[in-house]
């Protein structure tokens, strides 16, 4: 089953084109990573997809609803997790999920069985009642995930969700991402790691608003014939820096 | 989804509650701006310095100089017999107010002909002025009551202007009420949702189910709130503190001054969502609506005195319809057959602001 397909997604600002025809298809339960040096267009294709932007061209359906004209189902099906951190910091841990608990219609009951397992989950319980603000950085981002999948979406947009927190906290937040997908979320991950691409079921690879790769990362490498992702990425990324130097 | 909209709105109550110090700050201002505005702009002096010129002293003069001498108000530095020595008083400032006698004053009202007398002030300051030649005027009619309980039979010439509300405070507090409005609902409002835009949060609610409206709603309903509560303090405060009388309604006052909070709601709405950092928020609401609200609105400069082309922005100004209704209600008692013109711009003025505010926050921003 295809959870998100994209035909020809274009859009433009002004006449600098972000996103120039991007087409690609995501299976259910996938993890995909989605790759780009920064300026190639990923946070605006992103925006397309959750609803945040209009598309000049093209089409895209996201959990089977079109973005254009079916932007309410898509919003209730999905869950986003955006580079900056969304959580409320002078909100408790507790309140913060009972806010996006409700936000997405989920009942009182099941609010407060979500809140328990997700505390659990996280080795939170202890700091329910604490203030967001006065987590670690490593944790907030734990949480923002975990909140970002309160209502169980069908997918889940992360866009950069491991931007300056430390290995350590990297590998746990991606046992996270692989227990979502197993139990049926996609994942629609953005990063700049590029060993973390290598975890990623699927990888694509843009460059200057255009996909340049797309496959599992042993067909990349295989097909680039590079030792790893981070290879492959240096490779399509350096004819634009230098074109562009 | 209306539990949805709960749960927005208790954590716009969570996010005012935990900033201590704003909210502090926000509770104590109407206080505070009562107060200071109260003794600040205060007009009603106390301690007026008077000088008589007396000519040809006789019962009568005697009689009013003796009560001006008795009254706490007015202090007595000079008697002459001439005006020579006035400019010099006035010059060192000496004295406040001088009071002119005719050479025939007894006469003068013997003769059944209106006595005259002359009030010169010290206009430097012309509230001050206004205000003591008002005290001094009320001095003067005592005594011809005592004379002549029939008619006036003095008749008072002054340089300057007469003002009918000898109480200032009397006249700000209605302002003040606009002001607290205007600061507490589109400031915080703008500063609120922009810090949302700035930090990333409002850009996850977009995302969500919560429609724009929902978003707005959830965040002008807590500072409505608020706002009554300033309202209250403020007028509490007058009373308490000035006496301001309240003629009118009071349910007429607070639905008027919803209406205007919901005005300054939209405004901060609309301000916020055409800026991108709080400061900019910040500075533009103050631009917006703080200054015009004070300088427009008729609250401290009287809109008649008003270059014409200022004036005619002013009607734009919603402080300057809203004052209005305040003054109106609480100093003259009046009702809505006399405010429905001011209320009725000030609904259309909040439909527009609504509609404004909601268009302005489309989440698809193109």
């Amino acid at each position: 089953m295809t959870a998100i397909a994209v035909r020809g997604l274009t859009r433009r600002f002004g006449n600098f084109t972000a996103v120039n025809g991007i087409s690609f298809d995501v299976g259910a339960g996938e993890v995909f990573g989605f790759l780009g040096a920064n300026g190639a267009g990923k946070t605006t294709a992103i925006r397309m997809l959750v609803g945040l932007l209009a598309p000049s061209a093209g089409e895209a359906t996201v959990a089977g609803f079109d973005v254009r004209t079916q932007a309410e189902d898509v919003r209730r099906n999905i869950g986003y997790m955006s580079q900056r951190f969304s959580l409320y910091g002078d909100l408790t841990v507790r309140e913060n999920i009972t806010l996006y608990g409700s936000i997405y219609g989920l009942t009182r009951a099941a609010i407060a069985e979500r809140t328990t397992t997700l505390l659990q989950a996280l080795a939170l319980t202890q700091q329910s009642d604490a203030l967001v603000g006065s987590l670690p950085l490593g944790w907030k981002q734990k949480l923002a995930f975990s909140v970002a999948l309160v209502h169980s979406p069908r997918i889940v947009f992360l866009d950069e969700p491991t931007g300056g927190v430390d290995p350590i906290t990297r590998r746990q937040f991606w046992e996270l991402i692989y227990s979502a997908a197993a139990a049926g979320t996609t994942v629609f991950v953005t990063t700049h790691y590029m060993d973390e691409a290598e975890y990623c079921d699927r990888v694509s690879i843009m460059v200057d608003g255009r996909i340049a790769a797309l496959g599992t990362p042993r067909a990349l490498k295989e097909q680039f014939a590079a030792p790893s992702i981070d290879e492959v990425f240096v490779r399509l990324a350096r004819p634009v820096a230098e074109s562009s130097a | 989804m209306r539990a949805a909209l709960r749960a927005f709105v208790v954590k716009e109550v969570h996010h005012i509650l935990r900033d201590r110090q704003t909210l502090t700050i926000l509770l104590l201002m109407p206080l505070v701006q009562v107060v200071l505005f109260g003794f600040a702009l205060r007009s009603d002096v106390r301690d007026i310095r008077v000088a008589f010129v007396d000519p040809s002293p006789d019962h009568a003069t005697i009689a009013l100089r003796n009560r001006f001498a008795a009254t706490h108000r007015f202090q007595v530095v000079a008697t002459s017999a001439n005006t020579h020595g006035l400019e010099p008083l006035f010059q060192r400032g000496a004295a406040d107010i001088a009071i002119i006698f005719p050479p025939d004053f007894a006469a003068q009202l013997q003769s059944g002909e209106p006595a005259r007398l002359l009030l010169a002030s010290d206009a430097s300051d012309p509230n001050t002025g206004t205000a003591m030649q008002g005290y001094a005027r009320a001095v003067i009619v005592a005594q011809e009551a005592e004379w002549a309980p029939a008619a006036p039979r003095i008749t008072v010439e002054s340089r300057m202007r007469f003002n009918p509300t000898l109480e200032s405070v009397n006249l700000f507090v209605p302002g003040l009420i606009a002001l607290v409005l205007t600061l507490v609902s589109a400031l915080m409002t703008a500063i609120s949702l922009s810090r949302e835009k700035e930090r990333g949060t409002l850009e996850v609610l977009f995302v969500s189910p919560l429609r724009p409206w929902q978003i707005i709603l959830g965040k002008v309903l807590p500072y409505l709130a608020l706002a009554f509560a300033n309202v209250l303090t403020a007028l509490a405060a007058a009373w308490i503190v000035f006496r301001v009388p309240f003629q009118g309604s009071l349910v007429l006052l607070l639905f008027a001054s919803t209406v205007y909070a919901v005005i300054s709601l939209g405004i901060g709405v609309v301000i916020a969502a055409h800026t991108t950092s709080q400061r900019a928020a910040m500075l533009g609401t103050l631009l917006g609506t703080m200054l015009p609200s004070t300088l427009l609105s008729g609250m401290v400069f009287p809109i008649a005195s008003m270059p014409a082309p200022l004036a005619v922005v002013s009607n734009i100004v919603p402080a300057r319809w809203f004052i209005v209704i305040t003054r109106g209600i609480m100093l003259k008692g009046v009702g809505v057959t006399y405010l429905w013109r001011e209320l009725l711009v000030l609904g259309v003025m909040m439909l527009v602001l609504m509609l404004l505010a909601t268009r302005s926050f489309k989440p698809r921003l193109a």
